[in-house]
């Protein structure tokens, strides 16, 4: 295995290189904590990727120069269509797509080594096949789990989340089929050692797709709602992928960036769970408002019957006239209705009366993590108005007028003042210690959670009945009416 | 390397991405994780190895598969996040 660099050079130079790629990786991450030099680190971390794979094609002997440079331009040629022609509310699904990959190339790696190793007549190490089978495993249910929730996120996939209690059987025999051909790989039983030896290799392949079932049987239940916690966690999954590929092939950039991608994605994935106040289990097995947790038609009735206000674009603008401070909670079904530009305009407006207007954004709104900030950002709202649960809820009691767009369960409190409902202890934003509250919906009908949420029929709450991008353009028109 | 070596990597690596991560704000998390998912392509390496050095069909066939697959990726990775960010910085004081 040594290319033109590598017979000319020590071997040092090549781990060298990899620690350059890792500091790059690791400064790119480091500039990614501000706004101003995000783009510098993405960047940064593009470089280091760039140096570790220009530094890894010249060391090895390359067979194949053709094939690597077609894999290179067609891969190449893919993502960047993709990235490219994305609109911005489909970036949830293209995340999990990219994803996807990540993963699938992990596993796919794994299966080559240990038919690399093996037609060359070396002996396996534990360490390599260990590896190598959890590198399978992970690789697999990365990649076709992140199919799934790709496709759900897109629509391709029914959205009906069926009771999560029906595939935990399923799931544990998916589960243990791959664990058991894991196993397999690895202690390689040397009884009948001359039957059992062909075995190895259709054994990593058994691996392979039982951990792609699992992956399906994992995902398909979770409801869209949930899908910030399963985007986040496939990230992670697609970087442990990677690390663990990285024990399996002894590089160790791969460890260090597979790594640092791992923790990513479980630290957004934790983040995400804190703010549903659910567990991690709970999320993929408990499976929120499916399968009795909803409320019927009448207990919603009960709740909503002879309270609900409803209101015009007319009368919400005589309130943000008189508003000094408006904050705006935005939801899935702004990004749905891709009001976000609308939005936008409206707080240019306030911003140019001198209203004090802020976005509070909930952590878990709308389909992964941030969702709601990219939306903003693509429609030029300046960052500094998106707050978080933290920074706005103090001010909520200073606030003339709150603005829900497309937003229901995030704003429910249900879930700061019942015990047992499916959001109980769920943080969300108290606005209804605003002076009003204005509701944009399409109708009543109950958020992921399946419950009624008392909110819309509060005294200082009225809604406005429709689509969010008509009913935010129809308010910028009367505003700039009311004005000019 | 030994195995142990490579574990003390994967975890001083673990203990650094904690500390960084936890810093980067809400705002950002989007363009965050679609840049993980492009650093999580550097599996591209291993493909990039085994499509290279493999040594029958089927490996560098494997090999191939993979180098495609990473390659999607970490470009469509890279390019997603470029954009996005372009976007914060756009009006970003």
């Amino acid at each position: 295995m040594a290319g033109i660099l590598a017979e000319q050079l020590p071997e040092q130079i090549l781990q060298l290189t990899y620690l350059v790629a890792g500091i790059l990786f690791i400064q790119g991450l480091r500039d990614m904590t501000h706004p101003r030099t995000a783009t510098r680190g993405n960047l940064i971390s593009s470089g280091g990727m760039f140096l570790a794979v220009v530094v890894t094609v010249l060391w090895f002997e390359i067979l194949s120069p053709v094939i690597l440079a077609a894999g290179l331009l067609i891969g190449g040629a893919i993502g960047a269509f993709l990235a490219i022609t994305v609109e911005t509310t489909e970036m949830p699904q293209l995340v999990g797509l990219f994803n996807g990959f990540g993963g699938g190339a992990s596993a796919v790696v794994a299966g080559a080594e240990l038919i690399d190793v093996l037609s060359v007549g070396n002996s396996l190490s534990v360490e390599l096949t260990t590896s190598a089978a959890i590198a399978g495993i992970i690789g697999s249910v990365t990649f076709s789990g992140s199919m799934v929730a790709a496709g759900k996120l897109h629509g391709l996939v029914g959205d009906s989340p069926v009771s999560p209690n029906v595939g935990h059987v399923i799931k544990a025999v998916f589960l243990a089929t791959a664990i058991l051909a894991g196993l397999y790989v690895v202690v390689r039983p040397t009884i009948f050692e001359e039957v059992l030896q062909a075995g190895w290799m259709p054994a990593y392949w058994l691996l392979v797709g039982a951990a792609l079932l699992l992956g399906v049987a994992l995902v398909f239940p979770i409801g869209g709602a949930d899908m910030p916690v399963v985007i986040a966690l496939l990230n992670s999954y697609s970087g442990l992928a990677a690390a663990t590929t990285g024990f399996v092939l002894d590089n160790t950039v791969l460890i260090i960036a597979g790594t640092l991608v791992g923790a990513s994605g479980m630290i957004l994935t934790v983040i995400m769970c804190e703010s549903m106040n659910r567990s991690l289990a709970n999320v993929f097995f408990g499976g929120l408002g499916t399968g009795g947790g909803g409320e019927s038609d009448e207990e919603m009735d009960a709740i909503y019957e002879g309270n609900i206000s409803q209101t015009s674009p007319e009368e919400v603008v005589m309130l943000l006239e008189t508003a000094n401070r408006v904050v705006i909670v935005p939801g899935y079904g702004m990004a749905v209705a891709q009001a976000q530009h609308a939005v936008a305009e409206l707080v240019e407006l306030l911003d140019e009366h001198d209203v004090d207007v802020e976005f509070g954004i909930h952590p878990v709104a709308g389909r992964m993590p941030g969702h709601m900030n990219a939306l903003l950002a693509e429609a030029d709202v300046p960052y500094e108005k998106m707050r978080e649960l933290e920074e706005v809820n103090p001010n909520f009691s200073q606030t003339d007028l709150v603005i829900v767009c497309g937003a229901n369960d995030v704003v429910n409190p249900r879930a700061n003042e019942e015990d047992g409902s499916p959001i109980s202890g769920m943080p969300i934003l108290n606005v209804t210690e605003a002076r009003h509250v204005v509701v944009n919906k399409r109708s009543l009908s109950p958020g992921f959670s399946g419950i009624a949420n008392p909110l819309f029929a509060r005294d200082n709450t009225s809604m406005l009945f429709g689509d969010a991008k008509e009913s935010m353009q129809e308010l910028v028109n009367e505003y700039k009416e009311a004005t000019s | 390397m030994t195995f142990v070596e490579n574990l003390t990597l994967f975890v001083l690596s673990a203990f650094v991405g904690y500390e960084i991560i936890t810093k980067i704000p809400t705002n950002l998390h989007t363009p965050l994780m679609s840049g993980a998912n492009a650093i999580s392509g550097i599996t591209l390496l291993g493909s990039v190895v085994v499509a290279g050095s493999g040594s029958t069909t089927l490996a560098t066939a494997l090999g191939f598969v993979a180098v495609v697959m990473a390659t999607v990726n970490v470009i469509g990775g890279y390019l997603v996040s470029h954009f996005m960010l372009s976007q914060f910085s756009q009006r970003g004081r």
